[in-house]
């Protein structure tokens, strides 16, 4: 995504840390969804926006993002 | 006038470094013309040659050590700082990371794996040239190509071992590719390098059991790693010595006679195998002004092998030798003890850093006779 294309996202409400484990009514607006790993038992949980993050397998509420699939380049010294 | 020619307890003399209990004396060498007066030390070739040695002491695959004789310490030091900076050699440079899950950094498995030390077809790594880095000045710098640039790839994934005993807390047992070790790396050969690395001779780590990373199951590592030629004085991993060094030559000079009880005592100052004991003969005794008078028969301390010597000083801190004795290094006899990390032959890396020095001298003199143009 450019920069461009960003937008802020509205914070009305729909904010997944105000949720308080109430994801209704959120599903109904279409975000990208991301895959999450859980902190606890490695498994992939896909979200999107308004989910409560919570792991599906273990309901542990550490998440962790993916690691970047592009190629980093470093020099090695 | 026919000039002055010292005579040759002179000679030995302005050969060695003096060394005192607490100072070294005489240090600078003094044969060179406008020095001492009336005496020539004009520089000729012909006497270059007949006064240069090299003696061999140890010659392993990787480690060397040898006596350099007969030259200044400008040549000596100038070919041991070469070995250690400028003497070309292959190592890690790029790395390109595809996927890395580890627990271990990007920038941190990047820089480990630079310090890997690589060997390869010894001609293989002569054909190949340099990578040029873009600059200021050059901004394309140069693309890699078969004969600037080798590729190595890294890909290990760690799994859970099936077989594994439930009671094992082993996690090399337990797991598979729990370790990451330097035997992992893989060589790809690119256009003309399958003719020059093959079988024996492809780019490996000289030490497999290096340890690179840590995994445990479900991470993975996937990087693949550019190897280019370059110098020491670049980065310390393209340095193709461990250790380059030299040491001068010890000279112990007994004065007076050593004997007896003292005699021992003077022996333990030194490692052993530099001073040894023997007998006083009947004509060391029986000559008037020696020393030795009345004492036949008794032990006396000789000099046997000042090459195993450390030169402590030891023996200037005790009454009883003050005086007798003299401690000092062959100023022209440089003991060499040269290490290699695996890439080159420890002894043709000597004869590496002697090429340098020659392409240095023929830059110099072309630079001299633009200059005269």
């Amino acid at each position: 995504m450019s920069r461009e294309q960003y937008q802020v996202p509205n914070m009305g409400g729909q904010n997944a840390f105000s949720g308080d484990g109430m994801g209704a009514g959120a599903g109904s607006l279409d975000g990208p969804v991301v895959a999450y790993l859980c902190g606890e038992c490695n498994s992939r949980v896909s979200l999107k926006r308004g989910d409560q993050i919570r792991c599906k397998e273990c309901g542990h509420r550490v998440l962790y993002k993916e690691r970047t699939k592009r190629m980093v380049q470093f020099e090695a010294r | 006038m026919a000039p002055l020619v010292p005579s040759q307890e002179e000679l030995d003399r302005r050969r060695l470094v003096d060394i005192n209990p607490e100072t070294v004396s005489n240090i600078p060498s003094t044969d060179f013309p406008g020095h001492w007066p009336g005496e020539s030390h004009e520089w000729s070739l012909e006497k270059f040659k007949n006064d240069l040695k090299i003696e061999f002491h140890r010659n392993e695959r990787f480690e060397a050590s040898f006596s350099l004789i007969g030259v200044d310490a400008s040549i000596a030091n100038a070919f041991r700082r070469i070995l250690m900076a400028e003497v070309p050699s292959i190592a890690i440079e790029f790395v390109f990371v595809h996927n890395n899950t580890s627990v271990i950094q990007d920038e941190v498995l990047a820089q480990r794996l630079g310090l890997i030390p690589l060997k390869g077809s010894v001609e293989g790594i002569n054909w190949m040239r340099w990578f040029k880095k873009p600059t200021e000045d050059d901004p394309e710098g140069s693309n890699p190509a078969d004969y600037n640039t080798i590729v190595l790839r890294l890909d290990v994934e760690c799994t859970k071992n099936p077989d594994a005993d439930p009671q094992e807390e082993d996690p090399r047992k337990l797991y598979k590719n729990a370790h990451v070790y330097a035997k992992d790396l893989t060589f790809h050969p690119v256009g003309r390098q399958d003719q020059f690395f093959v079988g024996m001779d492809t780019i490996q780590p000289v030490n497999p059991d290096i340890l690179i990373a840590k995994l445990r199951p479900g991470q993975a590592i996937e990087m693949e790693l550019h190897c280019i030629k370059g110098i020491g004085a670049d980065h310390a991993k393209f340095s193709p010595v461990a250790t380059a060094s030299y040491r001068l030559l010890p000279d112990i000079k007994i004065l007076r006679p050593i004997i007896g009880e003292d005699a021992k005592k003077f022996a333990k100052c030194f490692p052993s195998g530099v001073i040894g004991l023997e007998p006083v003969t009947r004509e060391e005794a029986a000559q008037k002004g020696s020393g030795y008078e009345g004492h036949e028969g008794e032990q006396k301390a000789v000099v046997v092998d000042p090459f195993k010597d450390t030169v402590s000083r030891e023996c200037l801190r005790h009454e009883e030798f003050q005086g007798k004795v003299k401690l000092g290094r062959m100023r022209d006899h440089f003991i060499f003890n040269i290490e290699s990390v695996g890439q080159f032959e420890s002894d043709s890396l000597f004869l590496e850093s002697v090429k340098v020095l020659k392409l240095k001298c023929a830059r110099w003199k072309r630079g001299l006779t633009d200059l005269m143009r």
